[in-house]
Formats: C-alpha cells, sequence, structure tokens
C-alpha cells in the first residue's frame, strides 16, 4: 500500500452487502479472521432485530452471507463485538439484554443471556484478555460482567456517573481500563481500586476541558494505545493523548488530555469514528460520508496536527452509522448504514 | 399518562382559506427545471404533509391550533434539508416530544429517503427547549421511541386525520 503521508489514496467500493430490511447500525470483524488462511468474517446488526454474519470467499475473494442470527432479540440490536479469541460474540439490544453467542458449525448458539439494564442497551465491549464484557445502556449505567467457566457471566460492578443515556463503551486496547461516551457530552474513565471489583470513574472529559459540546456517539483507540479519538453530535471529531509510560506501569493514574479538534468537515452528526493499526481515522456521519484523517507529518506548531487525507461523499445514500477496518488486511473498511446497506472498501491509489 | 389534560382550554384559531396548489409538484423528477415557484411549492407542499396532523389532546389540526405555520417549514431542495419550527401551545407543554415525534413520523413516511430532517420548538416558546431539541433530534432516541408500542398507537392517531 502507498505511504500514508501521500496524498493519492482514496476509498474505492468493493461490495455492497444487500439483506439487512432495516437501517444496520453496527459493525465487527472477527479479529482472529482476514490472514493466514482464515477468511475475514463481519457481523452486522440491525433494526430488523437480527444479525447477520458474512464471511469473504477466498475463491472470488468476495463476501457472502454465511448466517443469520434471529429469533432471540425482540427488538433492534444496536451493537455487536466479537471476543478477542474470536470464538464469541455479544450482541447489544433495544430489549433490555445483551446476547453471547458462539459458532456450532454453520450456526450461532445463544450461550447466555445478560440481564439487567432498565432499558436499550446501546454497546458492548470485551476487554484485551476476554475476561470481562462491559454494557452500556439509556439508563444512564455501565454494567461489568466477569466471564466465568461454563458460559457464566456475573456482574461484577454497575456504574453510575454518566447524568444521561450512554452511546458507548469501549476497553482500552492493553490495559484494564475502561471508557465510555454519552448524551450528556462527556467522556467518562473508568478504573478498578486494586483488585476490589470496586470500579470507579476515575476522569470525566467535558466541554470545559476542550470537550464536545454535544452528544458524545463514539470512541477509538490507536494501535499504541496512547492516543483515542472521539465524535459527537457537535459535528467534530476530537483527538486526546495521555502518557502511554504512566498508562501501563499502573502507578497512579495517567490523566488523558484534548490534542486536537477536527471541525468544519462533517456537516451533521459523526455516529462512528475507527482508528487502523497504520494509523488512518475514519469517520462516519449522518451526511451520508465517510472522511480520513491522519497525523499530519509537516506539522510546525506545538504538538500532533490531524488532516484530512480522503472524503467519500454519498458513501451510502443515507447516514453512516458505524465505519470499521479491517482486522488483518491493509486498507480494508467496512461501514453501514440507514440504507439498510453494508459495503466493503479498500483504501488504493487515485484514479 | 396524565390525567388532567397540559392545555385545557387551547385557542382554536380561526381557518384560513387554503391556498390551491399551483399544478403538480413532482418530486422525484430530478430534471425538472427550477424557479422561484417550485421551491416556494416545496414549502406548501411539504406543509400539506403536517398541518392535519391532530394535536395529541384536542380533536384540532395543528395547523387550527397555530403549532404548526405556513412558515413552519423550511426547504432546501438541493441540499436535500428539511427543518419544521412548531410552537407548542403552552410553555410547560409536556406533550412537545410526542408532537416533534409525530412530526418526524409523517415527513419520513411522505418525503423520498434522501432529506435530512431536523425538528425543533420555536426559540423562546417552551421551557426546557434545548431539552427537547436535542432528544427531537437524537436519532438513536427516536428509533427507540418508535418501537415503544404506545407511543405509536399515539402517534398513528395523531397522523390518521393527515393522511386524508
Amino acid at each position: 500500500m502507498a505511504s500514508v503521508s501521500e496524498d493519492n489514496l482514496e476509498l474505492q467500493e468493493i461490495q455492497k452487502l444487500e439483506g439487512h430490511t432495516d437501517r444496520v447500525w453496527g459493525l465487527a470483524w472477527n479479529p482472529t479472521s482476514g490472514a493466514d488462511g482464515v477468511p475475514a468474517v463481519l457481523a452486522s446488526c440491525s433494526g430488523d432485530k437480527t444479525v447477520k454474519i458474512w464471511q469473504k470467499s477466498p475463491s472470488t475473494s468476495s463476501f457472502h452471507l454465511k448466517a443469520t442470527i434471529e429469533e432471540t432479540h425482540t427488538r433492534t440490536v444496536r451493537s455487536c463485538s466479537w471476543s478477542p479469541s474470536g470464538k464469541l460474540l455479544a450482541t447489544a439490544s433495544f430489549d433490555a439484554t445483551t446476547a453471547i453467542w458462539e459458532q456450532v458449525g454453520d450456526d450461532f448458539e445463544c450461550l447466555a443471556t445478560l440481564e439487567g439494564h432498565e432499558n436499550e442497551v446501546k454497546s458492548v465491549s470485551w476487554n484485551a484478555s476476554g475476561s470481562l464484557l462491559a454494557t452500556c445502556s439509556r439508563d444512564k449505567s455501565i454494567w461489568i460482567w466477569e466471564a466465568l467457566p461454563g458460559n457464566e457471566f456475573d456482574c461484577v460492578s454497575v456504574l453510575q456517573g454518566h447524568t444521561q443515556d450512554v452511546k458507548m463503551v469501549l476497553w482500552h486496547p492493553s490495559e484494564d481500563i475502561l471508557f465510555s461516551c454519552s448524551y450528556d457530552n462527556t467522556i467518562k474513565v473508568w478504573a478498578e481500586d486494586g483488585d476490589s471489583d470496586d470500579w470507579h470513574c476515575v476522569q470525566t472529559l467535558k466541554e470545559a476541558n476542550n470537550g464536545h459540546s454535544s452528544t458524545v456517539w463514539s470512541i477509538s483507540f490507536n494501535a499504541t494505545g496512547d492516543k483515542m479519538v472521539t465524535s459527537s453530535d457537535d459535528l467534530s471529531i476530537k483527538v486526546w493523548g495521555a502518557d502511554i509510560v504512566r498508562v501501563q506501569s499502573g502507578e497512579g493514574y495517567a490523566p488523558w488530555k484534548h490534542l486536537c479538534t477536527l471541525s468544519g468537515y462533517h456537516d451533521r452528526t459523526v455516529f462512528s469514528v475507527h482508528w487502523s493499526r497504520e494509523g488512518i481515522i475514519s469517520s462516519g456521519a449522518a451526511d451520508d460520508a465517510i472522511r480520513l484523517f491522519v497525523e499530519n507529518q509537516d506539522d510546525l506548531g506545538d504538538g500532533p496536527m490531524y488532516r484530512l487525507l480522503s472524503k467519500k461523499e454519498k458513501a451510502h445514500e443515507q447516514d453512516v452509522n458505524c465505519v470499521q477496518w479491517g482486522s488483518k488486511e491493509s486498507g480494508l473498511l467496512a461501514s453501514s448504514s440507514d440504507d439498510c446497506s453494508v459495503k466493503i472498501w479498500k483504501l488504493g491509489p487515485r484514479h | 399518562m396524565v390525567v388532567g389534560l397540559i392545555n385545557a382550554n387551547p385557542v382554536v384559531y380561526e381557518k384560513k382559506e387554503r391556498r390551491p396548489r399551483t399544478g403538480p409538484v413532482v418530486l422525484e423528477d430530478e430534471y425538472a427545471v427550477e424557479s422561484i415557484d417550485h421551491l416556494v411549492n416545496f414549502s406548501l407542499t411539504f406543509l400539506h404533509h403536517i398541518r392535519d396532523i391532530k394535536d395529541p389532546e384536542h380533536p384540532y389540526s395543528l395547523e387550527d391550533l397555530k403549532v404548526i405555520t405556513e412558515d413552519a417549514i423550511e426547504v432546501d431542495d438541493k441540499r436535500s434539508y428539511v427543518r419544521v419550527t412548531f410552537t407548542p401551545t403552552v410553555e410547560h407543554c409536556s406533550m412537545a416530544t410526542v408532537i416533534g415525534l409525530c412530526l418526524r413520523v409523517k415527513l419520513m413516511r411522505s418525503l423520498p429517503s434522501r432529506y435530512k430532517v431536523d425538528i425543533r420548538v420555536a426559540p423562546g416558546t417552551h421551557a426546557t427547549e434545548a431539552a427537547v431539541n436535542k432528544q427531537l433530534n437524537d436519532k438513536e432516541r427516536v428509533a427507540a421511541a418508535l418501537e415503544n408500542p404506545n407511543l405509536v398507537g399515539m402517534v398513528d392517531d395523531c397522523l390518521a386525520p393527515s393522511f386524508e
């Protein structure tokens, strides 16, 4: 792939995956698929109450529908997430439950249903080791669950603190630190006190700290886990950083600081951001567009700045709800939309 | 469900004579010649979709109660953008979110899917204006609300007269 610093890259549409009968809210690439002879696998979840599993065929290099998970969730499935081992899929639904699925042959079996939230579950995330799961809801709380032997999941903590609907939760890529973002316009960081199951909020990133001025919809980390990008209804994308050595040492808490705000690019709510392993930030928004940003190598000022690498206007016919870079294959991007479709893109040289 | 009506004595305005639409407006025709008349017709045509929506509490339309007026709709067809501004009858109206939802659903069902719709209360007309506007324009909250059968029933009752 051409060097990221060259300004000659664009997203090329490889395939459009159709089948969902309502808007597609979320996507998740299976983390252990897409290399070493294992075909890439993508899960998509929808307002049609189903989850679809798409697999890339080694012979044709195109994706086909492998399975449809239906008849468990009774309302919209809002978010899905694979465990780090790639063996389990968690699905979060407006029906207030989170289901855990395991692939058995060509089918998916429901191993467990996690109940507890009072209303719609918005997001689910596995920690780096797969030992913990976090879920969040319009009930303003975040639940942390421990994965036990025998497919048991026990709630170990209920985190209160957000004053409104929590839109997304995401674990740090290497440490057991949890991040959440909300309709209350803030991002919160949660850590455990020792090993006591006593989780508490160690930092809140609000408007006053150069934070967002409206609902924060999405969070993503860079590969090294020392930078984070967030997107919001305030139409901006913000980049934050922390001292990674301090984050990893566990010696007291390493605070996150605002580094850069990207605004004036999208003109409607930015629903999703995702940071690739190669350092490209992708964003998907209600203006039907996907934009790509990279660190500005020519920066002359203090600290890193980011610039627009490429944009794909009318990437979909309606709002883009989710963008996700592939797990292994470089430059592979999936996007999902209110137009009921999922699209597969490849970043390549501009024609 | 609230026992007493939020606004037991709404002001009902005299019905204005309706201007007939000057000729057919073909929305899907991407090659239609544009003119000022054509642009005005968009606002009036879209208004036609929402003026007869029934108020949630009274047997009157939103237009009768001046919740919706002729200036209520702003259309930018080129950018596929619509903004609706409505005026609740009282400042503390808890029906504001229901009315907003009715407006959104009606437009969703009547307009081509390329349209982006923003709904807001007229500035200065509601005690918790910012909070109401935020909720009405949060797509996820709207989607979840529309999965609530009671709320959908209420919305359908309000919309029924507007489909005639």
